[in-house]
C-alpha cells in the first residue's frame, strides 16, 4: 500500500519559504566520533542514580523518576562520571541546568540489551513502560515523552507519522527516510500495534522527492502505512495543522489529537520506538543537521546524546567568522545557542549557522492584518499582541492565546518587525501564573475560613465546658448545702428527743 | 377610566406579591459582593490592609469604609481588578500599607535555632506551620501564604523570609523591549 490519493484539506494560513535543504542533503549521514566529555542534563523530578566516580557504559540509565512524565536518560557512551554540576545548555532562558558529565574512555562499551518486545494488544504496559525506561521522547523537536503520548486510553482509527519536517534547512529526517525507510516503517509498524491503530499515514511535504521514493519502497512490503504527500507549506509539520491536512479534522481548542481517534508521531521517534521495543536499545545518539553560513560540510552527522556543540561544528568544519548567530533548530522555531560547550540533547534537529541579517527595531503596529492571513492556528495575532502589552492576559486567553503554537509565522511577515511570539510567551507565561496563583488563593482562603471555624468551634468548646463545670459545681453546693440543712435538722430532732427524755425522766421522778 | 384604573391596580397588585414571594423564596444567603471581592484578593491573610484578614477588608470595601488600594500583596493586578468590579477609579498603592513585591515570599524555620514554643504555630492565619510543644516547627511551604504574620511573636527570630523556591526557580520569559517611537530608522 504506498497510493498516495489521499485528500489533502489544507489549513488556514501559512508560509512559502525557500527550503535551504539541498545543501545538507549531498552527503550520506556521518557519524561524529565519541567526543571526550559528554555532558548529559538531568530531567526536571528526577533523580540522579549515577554517582561521581562510578564507570557506566553506553545504554546505562543515569536517572530514574517516580513521575510517569520523566522518561530516563541514559550514558551515551562508556566512561567513568566525572561531575554532576550545573553546565551551559541551550534554553531560552540561559540558566545553566545540572548536568552529569562523562569523561569517556574510548572502548564505547555497551550494556546488554534488554529482551525484544513484541507489541500487541495483550502486553501494552509493557511496551509503555520499555518506551519510559528507553528514554523515547518526541524527536521533532517538543520532546513530549512517547510513552504518554501513545498510552491513551481513547479507540485510535489513525497513526500519523510526521515526516514533513516544515522548517526549512532541516532535512534529518529525510536523510532518515532516505537510508533507512525500512527502520522507519518498522517503527511506525511497532507504534501502530501499540495504540491499535486501523491505518498509518506517512505525511511527506513534496519537496522531498528522493524520501517520498524511498519511503513508498519500503511500504509497499509493509501491512500497514500510507505515504501521503502534502504541500510544502510552513508549519504543515505542526501536529495539528498535519492532522487537518491528512484527516480534514481539526484538534479541538485544549483537546488532543486522541479526541479524534488521532495519534501523531515525528520519523525519527517512530524508529528510536522501534530500537527500544525490538533491539531493546536506549536512546542515545539521534541524526543532527548542522548547515548555514560558514559550514564548510553541511550535513546530517549521527552524534552521540550529550557531545558539545563546538564539537559538532568543528566536524562539519564550520568558520566561525562568518556565521552571526548559532540556533538550535530552524531559523523560525529554533533557540539561539548562546554558548557552544552546550551539549546536544534528545530535540536537537538541526544545530543552524545563520549569517548577519539587517537587524529592524521594533515598530508600532499599524493594525495591517498580516499576521491574521498567515496564522495556521486561525487566532487574531495583533490582538494578543495589544492584550498583552495591556497586561490583559485572561483576555488573551480568551482570544485563543493557548492555542498559539508559536510558529513564529506572524513574526515573519510583521512589517513592523514586532517579536509577536516572544509576547505570547510571556503572556502565556503570565496567564499560567494568574491560574496558578488564584488555585493557590483558593487553598488559603478555604485554610483560613477553616481554621477560623476551628477557632470559633473550640472557643464555644470550651464555654459549653466551663458552663457545665460551672453548673455541676454549684449542683455540688446546693447539695452540701441541703445536707448540712439536714444534718441540722436531725441534731435539732435528737437534741429535742433527748429534751423530751429528760423531761420525762423528771416527771417520772417528780411522780 | 374605571376598567384601566382596576386593571392597573389589580396588576400592581400581582407583581407586588410576586416579588414578595420571590424575595422570601429566592433569598440570596450573605452578600455577593463581598465573596466577588473576596474572591479577587489575595488571601494572604496578612493584615496588612489593617483588617484581619482578607474578607474583613472585602467587608469592609463593600460597605464603603475601605478604599481599593490598601493590599499591597495584591499590588496593582487586585486594584485593576477591584476598580472593574466596583466601577470606581483605579489608583496607585497606598505607601502606607506596605509595598507589593514582585517575587512571592515565603518563610522558612531555621531548625537548629527554633524552641518549639508553639507561637508562631498561634499565629498562621492558615495553619502553615506544623509542630508540637517543644518540639521543632516546620512551614508547610505549598500553603504558605508569605504574610509574615509569625515573624513577630517568635522569640527566637529563627523565622526568615524567602522567595518562593517553585516560583524563583521558574524562568520568566520578559516582556520584550516595545516598539522605538519616532523616526524609521531604515
Amino acid at each position: 500500500m504506498s497510493s498516495s490519493n489521499q485528500k489533502i484539506t489544507p489549513f488556514h494560513g501559512g508560509l512559502h519559504l525557500d527550503g535551504h535543504k539541498q545543501v545538507s542533503t549531498q552527503t550520506p549521514i556521518a557519524s561524529i566520533p565519541v567526543p571526550q566529555y559528554l555532558h548529559i542534563p538531568v530531567p526536571h523530578n528526577s533523580e540522579v542514580t549515577a554517582t561521581v566516580g562510578e564507570h557506566v557504559l553506553r545504554g546505562q540509565a543515569l536517572t530514574t523518576s517516580s513521575n510517569s512524565m520523566t522518561p530516563a536518560i541514559h550514558a551515551s557512551s562508556s566512561g567513568t562520571v566525572r561531575a554532576i554540576e550545573m553546565h551551559a545548555v541551550v534554553n531560552r532562558s540561559g540558566q545553566l541546568l545540572d548536568c552529569i558529565s562523562i569523561e569517556t574512555d574510548g572502548n564505547d562499551k555497551s550494556i546488554e540489551p534488554l529482551a525484544a518486545l513484541k507489541p500487541s494488544a495483550d502486553n501494552k504496559q509493557e511496551c509503555l513502560d520499555r518506551l519510559r525506561e528507553c528514554g523515547i521522547v518526541g524527536l521533532g523537536g517538543a520532546g513530549f515523552p512517547t510513552a504518554i503520548k501513545v498510552a491513551t486510553d481513547k479507540s485510535i482509527d489513525t497513526l500519523i507519522i510526521n515526516a514533513v519536517e516544515c522548517e526549512p534547512y532541516i532535512t534529518c529526517d529525510d536523510m532518515l527516510m532516505q537510508e533507512q525507510a525500512s527502520r522507519v516503517i518498522n517503527g511506525a509498524e511497532t507504534l501502530a500495534s501499540i495504540v491499535s491503530a486501523k491505518e498509518v499515514l506517512i505525511g511527506i511535504e513534496d519537496n522531498k522527492p528522493e524520501a517520498i521514493k524511498a519511503m513508498q519502497a519500503a511500504a509497499s512490503n509493509a501491512e500497514r502505512g500510507k505515504i501521503v504527500i502534502v504541500p510544502t507549506i510552513y508549519p504543515s509539520g505542526g501536529e495539528k495543522q498535519l492532522i487537518q491536512l491528512l484527516t480534514g479534522k481539526e484538534v479541538p481548542s485544549g483537546g488532543l489529537p486522541a479526541d479524534l481517534g488521532v495519534v501523531c508521531v515525528n520519523t525519527a521517534t517512530a524508529t528510536a520506538s522501534y530500537d527500544a521495543l525490538h533491539q531493546g536499545l536506549a536512546l542515545t545518539e539521534r541524526i543532527i543537521t548542522v548547515t548555514g553560513a560558514g559550514v564548510k560540510k553541511p550535513g546530517n552527522y549521527l552524534t552521540r546524546l550529550g557531545t558539545p556543540i563546538s564539537k559538532l561544528l568543528d566536524f562539519a568544519e564550520t568558520d566561525h567568522k562568518v556565521y552571526q548567530q548559532l540556533r538550535m533548530g530552524g531559523p523560525l522555531m529554533g533557540i539561539p545557542v548562546k554558548d557552544t560547550s552546550s551539549p546536544v540533547v534528545k530535540i536537537t534537529n538541526c544545530i543552524l549557522a545563520e549569517a548577519a541579517q539587517p537587524q529592524h527595531a521594533e515598530q508600532p503596529c499599524i493594525r495591517c492584518g498580516d499576521c491574521v492571513r498567515v496564522c495556521p492556528a486561525k487566532l487574531l495575532p495583533q490582538q494578543l499582541y495589544w492584550f498583552t502589552r495591556a497586561t490583559e492576559f485572561e483576555k488573551a486567553e480568551d482570544h485563543g492565546l493557548f492555542d498559539c503554537i508559536e510558529c513564529g509565522c506572524c513574526d515573519y511577515v510583521c512589517p513592523s518587525n514586532i517579536p509577536l511570539v516572544d509576547y505570547y510567551r510571556h503572556a502565556k507565561f503570565e496567564a499560567n501564573n494568574i491560574k496558578s496563583e488564584r488555585i493557590r488563593s483558593d487553598r488559603a482562603r478555604i485554610r483560613f475560613e477553616q481554621r477560623e471555624q476551628r477557632l470559633e468551634r473550640k472557643a464555644e468548646e470550651k464555654a459549653a465546658l466551663r458552663a457545665a463545670k460551672l453548673k455541676k459545681l454549684k449542683e455540688r453546693e446546693e447539695a452540701k448545702a441541703a445536707q448540712q440543712e439536714g444534718t441540722q435538722d436531725n441534731k435539732q430532732d435528737e437534741i429535742a428527743a433527748a429534751l423530751a427524755r429528760v423531761k420525762a425522766k423528771k416527771e417520772k421522778t417528780n411522780d | 377610566m374605571l376598567v384601566a384604573v382596576i386593571a392597573l391596580v389589580s396588576l400592581a397588585g400581582i407583581f407586588g406579591l410576586l416579588l414578595g414571594f420571590t424575595a422570601l423564596k429566592f433569598k440570596v444567603e450573605g452578600d455577593p459582593v463581598i465573596d466577588q471581592i473576596d474572591a479577587l484578593l489575595p488571601q494572604t491573610q496578612c493584615g496588612q490592609c489593617t483588617y484581619p484578614g482578607c474578607r474583613p477588608y472585602a467587608t469592609a470595601i463593600a460597605n464603603g469604609e475601605a478604599d481599593i488600594n490598601q493590599c499591597p500583596p495584591g499590588g496593582e493586578v487586585t486594584i485593576v481588578a477591584l476598580s472593574d468590579l466596583l466601577g470606581v477609579e483605579a489608583k496607585p498603592l497606598n505607601d502606607d500599607h506596605g509595598t507589593h513585591e514582585d517575587i512571592p515570599t515565603v518563610v522558612i524555620v531555621q531548625e537548629d535555632i527554633c524552641i518549639g514554643c508553639t507561637l508562631c504555630i498561634q499565629a498562621c492565619p492558615v495553619d502553615a506551620i506544623i509542630g508540637g510543644a517543644k518540639q521543632i516547627h516546620t512551614v508547610i511551604e505549598k500553603e504558605c501564604t508569605g504574610c509574615n504574620l509569625c515573624i513577630p511573636p517568635c522569640p527566637v527570630d529563627c523565622i526568615d523570609i524567602i522567595p518562593r523556591p517553585t516560583a524563583a526557580a521558574i524562568w520568566h520569559p520578559p516582556l520584550p523591549g516595545g516598539p522605538v517611537t519616532g523616526a524609521n530608522p531604515s
